[in-house]
């Protein structure tokens, strides 16, 4: 099991790697509302495979944005993909799209996505340190002491990242090497989803003849795109309120230590609207996002919104509503999705963590009147956030719908230590050297 | 009560077409084969390729495959021809006129007939390199210029070989100029006015000491009859009745003044000589007809007896 996760990570981040010498790469954002693709450029200078968060957010000109395309999800539902041949024609018009802008041919792909169950363990391991200074081998050994915890049947590991360093008494190192003491100690955070989900995805990605290489949750390149630097480094929690799910991941000094999915989103509202007004769903959802509110004032009853049909029944089809009655319907469902989100939220503990910041992002944030209701059932702290500005993207990608394709082209440029990325410690390589052999030919050729 | 949305009524509902046949909506997304031919059309080897290796392609392999049926060939080859004729065959590289300049009116007929040029001609037919090496063939031609000038006249501009010595052969009169090249036969080109006749083996060759040595006999043109060279060395003078003046190797004009000067002095042609004999310039030898020797040998007798009476 182990050894089959490090293979594909490692496979992906090889990739990874390829996709960045080459210096195209695209990023691509399988939700449940829409799909989106964004092209990338690397810069051939200035492409330090940098692990410093620091200068993660200082040199955002190391890329750019050169391509984008967006279009309708299709056969995505709660950030799964429910029908693999719709998503993969939706992600054959996406990155169609994105390439045609950019004007070039993209081979390599990182992906995104919200569902799939995701779940959030904390892992702790220590090593003796062998030689006084914490070297990178030390690193990996105190990795490989963490146990694996009992993921359950079919899951599959998608993040596993060291959030802290302890080095006997001390203990918030988050980079321990050079350092001088006996004993290391790491606390790692891993994120397990179901493996079919992944499954579905690496399918259809190489249907649309594309390399995957990376994969990345959600809830996780949102707040890496949303949190200003301060809100990660001294704790936030990132909602994002995607069409089909609404991921949140709380962040502390700069790392991901909790995410998780609520499997609400606004097609959901958008469902509500249409069985309570009896219309269309893609009428439902204009109006949705046309009138939409969550908090009903005077001026709202009298403003009439016109319900048009298709029935024949000229009755039927002219109907009216007031903006209030429309308000009404989506408001519960609203409360429904921050309620999970704060139950969530509890549970995980976010409480007991000294900031309290909340951010709203995604494309759900975007309804009128949310941050007032939020900061109501999540507690006062709470903003609505929009992705950070990288080069090259178009003024129609600035929104916070696109949070999680803007954190996806962070993190695929500024990649987050991983728990593979460290070298497997000497002593877990399978003992005989012909075994050795193999598999040095088989990672290298 | 104030609608929120665009004022959008419709005047009665399409309940037609609209409702019973929904209009299908196409799938916007791309087929597979357009979207892997977009990919391929991305791919920067194969831009290259149709961009300039698939034109190479084209024009060469096309241009070969038609090339390679001889027929095609041929076609192409007389189309270039008949091409190149009507450009040569138009009016502004006509030739219709040949003009010769400063050769007298036989040469200029005789260079006509040589030539024989068929006007009109266009000028991509004439070589004039050859022309001019045909003309200056001719020995009545000493130096030809030619060249095409406006309105399709070919301009021949003939440096003529003047005959300025008769020269008398054992088989022919013939002309030459004064560097000795023969021009004519007399015979076949009578001319107006006489000019001096020279003679002997190797006169011309001598030709120019020869009308040096004419200039210098202006005085005794009346008894002048000709100059002949003997022993391809030296010229003797030939006057009327057979006299002759002979002339050294050296400095025969300079010795032929000396002798006219003589004769301006002392008249010494009008006297009854044979040949005055000036090989030897220091020398100058007389030789005497027959009555004069006996006159002169008597009036030399006489003094020679008066000379011993007196002795």
């Amino acid at each position: 099991m182990m050894n089959n996760l490090y293979h594909m990570q490692r496979a992906m981040r090889a990739k990874r790697q390829e996709a960045l010498k080459r210096g195209v790469m695209a990023v691509l954002d399988v939700g449940s509302y829409k799909i989106s693709c964004l092209v990338l450029r690397f810069d051939e200078t200035g492409m330090a495979y940098s692990t410093d968060r620091q200068v993660v957010l200082a040199g955002q000109s190391a890329f750019r944005v050169i391509g984008m395309g967006t279009t309708r999800s299709r056969g995505v539902r709660f950030g799964e993909i429910d029908t693999v041949q719709e998503t993969e024609r939706a992600i054959r018009t996406a990155v169609q799209t994105a390439q045609k802008m950019a004007h070039t041919r993209v081979d390599h792909v990182m992906v995104a996505f919200a569902g799939a169950r995701p779940r959030s363990y904390g892992m702790a391991g220590e090593t003796i340190v062998q030689d006084k200074t914490v070297q990178d081998d030390d690193v990996a050994r105190a990795l490989a002491s963490c146990d694996l915890p009992d993921l359950g049947e079919g899951r599959e590991v998608l993040h596993a990242q060291p959030v802290n360093f302890s080095l006997d008494h001390r203990t918030g190192l988050s980079d321990p090497r050079g350092q001088v003491g006996e004993r290391l100690a790491v606390d790692m955070h891993l994120l397990s989803v179901e493996a079919n989900a992944i499954e579905a995805l690496l399918y259809c990605v190489k249907r649309c003849d594309l390399e995957l290489a990376g994969l990345a949750s959600s809830p996780y390149v949102a707040g890496v795109s949303s949190l200003v630097e301060d809100e990660q480094e001294l704790g936030a929690a990132c909602v994002d309120m995607g069409g089909g799910a609404t991921g949140l991941s709380i962040f502390m000094k700069k790392h991901m230590i909790y995410a998780d999915t609520v499997r609400m989103g606004g097609d959901h509202v958008t469902s509500d609207i249409s069985q309570a007004l009896q219309i269309p769903m893609t009428h439902a959802e204009r109006i949705k996002t046309r009138f939409g509110g969550l908090v009903a004032t005077g001026m709202d009853d009298r403003e009439m919104i016109e319900l048009q049909g298709n029935t024949g029944d000229w009755n039927y089809d002219r109907r009216h509503v007031s903006r209030a009655e429309l308000i009404g319907v989506m408001r519960p469902r609203v409360e429904e999705i921050l309620e999970e989100v704060r139950a969530r939220f509890d549970s995980a503990g976010f409480d007991h963590l000294p900031s309290q910041r909340i951010v709203l992002t995604g494309g759900g944030s975007q309804v009128p009147g949310l941050d007032g209701l939020a900061s109501r059932i999540l507690g006062n702290q709470v903003r609505l956030g929009r992705p950070m500005r990288v080069q090259g993207l178009p003024q129609s990608a600035c929104g916070p719908a696109f949070s999680t394709s803007v954190g996806l082209s962070l993190f695929a440029a500024y990649p987050q230590d991983e728990w593979w990325d460290f070298d497997i410690p000497a002593e877990s390589y399978p003992a005989r050297s012909l075994k050795r052999a193999v598999r040095w030919f088989r990672d290298n050729w | 009560m104030r609608p929120l949305g665009p004022a959008q009524r419709p005047s009665a509902p399409q309940h037609g077409a609209s409702a019973s046949s929904p209009r299908q909506k196409r799938d916007p997304a791309p087929s597979v084969m357009a979207y892997r031919f977009q990919r391929l059309c991305l791919t920067p080897v194969f831009r290259v390729f149709m961009r300039y290796g698939l034109p190479l392609i084209i024009i060469v392999g096309g241009s070969a495959a038609y090339l390679s049926n001889p027929r095609n060939m041929d076609q192409l080859t007389a189309q270039v021809e008949d091409l190149r004729r009507t450009i040569e065959a138009r009016p502004e590289f006509r030739v219709t006129l040949l003009s010769v300049n400063g050769a007298s009116p036989a040469l200029a007929d005789e260079i006509r007939g040589r030539l024989s040029l068929d006007f009109p001609l266009s000028s991509f037919d004439l070589d004039l390199p050859q022309i001019k090496v045909q003309i200056e063939e001719m020995p009545a031609v000493r130096n030809a210029q030619l060249r095409i000038a406006a309105d399709g006249v070919l301009q021949l501009d003939i440096e003529e070989r003047l005959p300025e010595l008769i020269w008398q052969t054992r088989a022919a009169f013939l002309l030459i100029d004064g560097d000795g090249v023969v021009i004519d036969d007399l015979i076949s080109r009578p001319m107006s006015q006489a000019l001096p006749l020279i003679g002997g083996e190797g006169a011309d060759l001598a030709a120019r000491e020869a009308l040096s040595l004419v200039r210098i006999a202006a005085p005794l043109a009346d008894q002048l009859r000709g100059f002949v060279r003997v022993g391809e060395r030296r010229w003797d003078v030939i006057l009327s009745d057979g006299r002759k003046i002979m002339l050294p190797e050296e400095n025969a004009s300079f010795v032929l003044d000396r002798v006219i000067a003589l004769d301006q002095a002392q008249d010494i042609l009008s006297r009854d000589i044979l040949s005055i004999d000036m090989r030897r310039p220091d020398r100058p030898t007389l030789r005497l007809s027959a009555g004069a020797k006996d006159n002169f040998d008597m009036l030399r007798g006489q003094l020679v007896v008066s000379g011993e009476r007196q002795g």
